[in-house]
């Protein structure tokens, strides 16, 4: 694949595995600076596992991840670290420390890598906080607030630092249809008045045709890559059956099954 | 039919002349009266000559659930194994599409690890296999610790002092009523069964020497250090079990701090600093517990029996204690936070973590007494 001058993020010829177990293999695509990036699957097909081997929280059997030209896999401990700081990751189940307030929680990044006040750091705490609606409740420890405001929470938190990318675990994972709707405005709103690059972790359709600027989809069954692009593009006659079949609930496959059922 | 409902389910098998098989259903085929078994189906398609199809009559069938589902389904296997048709026209209609939802999707192959399961020499070496990797790990766990403790003492270890102050609260004062017990309670022992012994020599004041040796050369460390296994160490496990199934955990990496720095730490600083304390306490508690036997039971004067537990328990015993409690809140500390970190992502992991910190715990402790009395032995303290 062609290097691109606003190549954000690279993964090249990423093989990841757990064990012998091989999930994914040879992936190969190029994230855009700004880009709101999907990366989408059935379940079970590794999304989740490709995101942990992009941020470090597991190690690629082969191949490597760039960030802005510079391998952060091959990277040493000292530069991955600070390499880190310009991530801020947006868990699945908000991995919000129930032990602190969400004020606390959000300040956490904040006094460990700024030279802030005290002060300083509960504003912008506080100011995280409104960004993702929830001014009011910068006390309430995480086990007060509801689900759908854990994620807010997360999200705000993974803000802290004015990160350069976002990366989201299934963000509307248990979600209703409306906070889910909600969330996808907010990861557009984000986009457009931080400038961030967002890589979102998903299989919620309505969430994928809303933000998606560029995706890719992994096949289960080859163990690799079978699509990348606007998922719009997607649904274009020519394009992948099996691609097609997901990104409209399988719909697509309804006359078949009935030929031969 | 409404007397066929009632009745438990049963079958004939019988052959007509060309070779077809007749299945013959009565009564009631449901999960709650019992499902007769398949071997008559199956001795029957055994059978030679072999039989053309396989046909079900359900003119007296009545009441039916997923039992006969499961009956016709297992009787389809058969057949199919065999190659022999079966009849499916007969069927009720529900029936005939559980069955074809049921056959839907076909077995996953490779799902599960195929092969016999090994043999015994082949699971111990397994076992064995096992054990070194544990070994391998914790001694890694334990190296993991000391880089951490070095970049303490350089200033460079980051964790919350909130976190810290709690901590010590919970390790050292919350622990106080369960120390307080068990400590008193062993010296009220010790000094019970010692004095059944020295009476019959008349030497009862030398309970008082008994005690006070025992319980603060080894027993106030020791018996702290176990109740600390248990509730502390267990605690830990847990705590960093249950942030590891929420992927608190993973977000403190992404976040640059290290899980070994502002987890481990703290749970081990504030351990090591209040089992000393926590010994000294019980230590005192013990002696205390020997004196009620000694005043109540032997009629000894409390000033004549402190004063020969002074007189007994040299500097050095005490010394000792507190050094061996210290290192067994160490052991504590660190079999609970490895267990915790090594710990699934799941309920029932968080639940083996915290008994495997605790026996882990014990066991450490016990080894390092071991130790512990062969090099005080040496050193002659």
């Amino acid at each position: 694949m062609a290097e691109r001058d606003d190549a954000h993020i690279t993964v090249r010829d990423l093989t990841i595995a757990y064990g012998d177990f091989v999930v994914m293999r040879d992936l190969d695509f190029t994230v855009r600076r700004g880009d709101i990036f999907i990366i989408m699957g059935a379940s079970g097909s590794g999304k989740s596992t490709l995101l942990r081997n992009m941020i470090g929280l597991n190690e690629p059997t082969a191949g490597e991840v760039l960030y802005d030209g510079q391998s952060f896999t091959r990277a040493e401990p000292e530069v991955r670290q600070q390499m880190l700081q310009r991530f801020g990751v947006m868990y699945q189940g908000g991995a919000l420390f129930s032990s602190m307030t969400l004020a606390e929680n959000v300040a956490l990044p904040l006094g460990e890598y700024t030279r802030l006040s005290e002060a300083e750091i509960r504003e912008i705490a506080f100011l995280k906080l409104a960004l993702v609606g929830l001014k009011g409740f910068e006390d309430f420890f995480p086990a007060e607030i509801s689900g759908g405001m854990w994620k807010r929470a997360g999200i705000a938190r993974a803000m802290a630092l004015d990160p350069d990318i976002l990366f989201f675990d299934e963000p509307s994972a248990g979600l209703d249809p409306i906070s889910s709707r909600q969330l996808d405005d907010l990861i557009l709103e984000l986009r457009a008045s931080l400038g961030a690059t967002i890589v979102v972790v998903t299989h919620e359709l309505p969430s994928i045709f809303a933000i998606a600027t560029n995706s890719v989809f992994l096949d289960i069954e080859t163990k690799t890559i079978i699509a990348q692009g606007l998922p719009q593009d997607m649904l274009e006659p020519g394009a992948d059956p099996k691609v097609r079949r997901f990104l409209t609930r399988g719909e697509d496959e309804q006359p078949a099954r009935s030929t031969h059922g | 039919m409404a007397e066929a409902a009632l009745k438990r389910g049963d079958m004939a098998v019988s052959r007509t002349g060309d070779g077809t098989l007749v299945v013959r259903l009565r009564g009631a085929w449901t999960l709650g009266t019992g499902i007769p078994p398949v071997a008559d189906v199956e001795r029957a398609l055994l059978a030679t000559p072999k039989p053309t199809r396989i046909v079900f009559d359900l003119a007296d069938l009545g009441a039916w659930d997923s039992g006969l589902v499961s009956f016709v389904a297992r009787v389809g296997e058969l057949a199919a194994e065999r190659k022999i048709p079966l009849d499916a026209a007969t069927l009720p209609d529900g029936l005939r599409r559980l069955l074809v939802l049921a056959a839907r999707v076909p077995g996953q192959k490779g799902v599960r690890p195929a092969g016999p399961p090994p043999s015994r020499l082949a699971r111990i070496g397994l076992l064995a296999l096992a054990a070194w990797a544990e070994i391998l790990a914790m001694l890694e766990f334990l190296g993991q610790i000391t880089l951490a403790f070095g970049r303490l003492l350089r200033g460079k270890a980051r964790f919350r002092a909130r976190d810290f102050w709690l901590l010590v609260q919970q390790t050292g004062a919350d622990a106080l009523p369960i120390v307080t017990l068990i400590s008193f309670l062993v010296g009220t022992i010790f000094a019970f069964v010692g004095a059944v012994q020295l009476e019959k020599f008349g030497a009862t004041i030398y309970v008082a020497d008994l005690v006070g040796i025992a319980i603060v050369r080894e027993m106030g460390a020791v018996m702290t250090a176990i109740v600390m296994a248990g509730r502390t160490g267990a605690a830990f496990a847990a705590q960093l079990g249950t942030m590891k199934v929420t992927q608190e955990v993973d977000a403190l990496t992404t976040m640059g701090f290290s899980a070994l720095d502002f987890l481990v730490l703290p749970r081990l600083l504030a351990l090591c600093l209040m089992m000393p304390l926590l010994c000294l306490y019980a230590d005192a508690l013990g002696v205390l517990g020997g004196a009620l036997i000694g005043v109540t039971m032997l009629k000894l004067p409390p000033a004549t029996y402190f004063q020969q537990t002074f007189h007994a328990v040299a500097l050095s015993d005490l010394g000792g204690g507190v050094l061996k409690a210290s290192v067994y809140g160490v052991l504590v500390a660190l079999s609970g936070c490895l267990r915790g970190l090594q710990s699934g992502s799941s309920s029932s992991a968080v639940g083996d973590a915290a008994t495997s910190a605790v026996v882990t715990g014990i066991v450490l402790i016990v080894c390092a007494c071991g130790m512990f009395a062969v090099v005080f032995y040496i050193l002659g303290i």
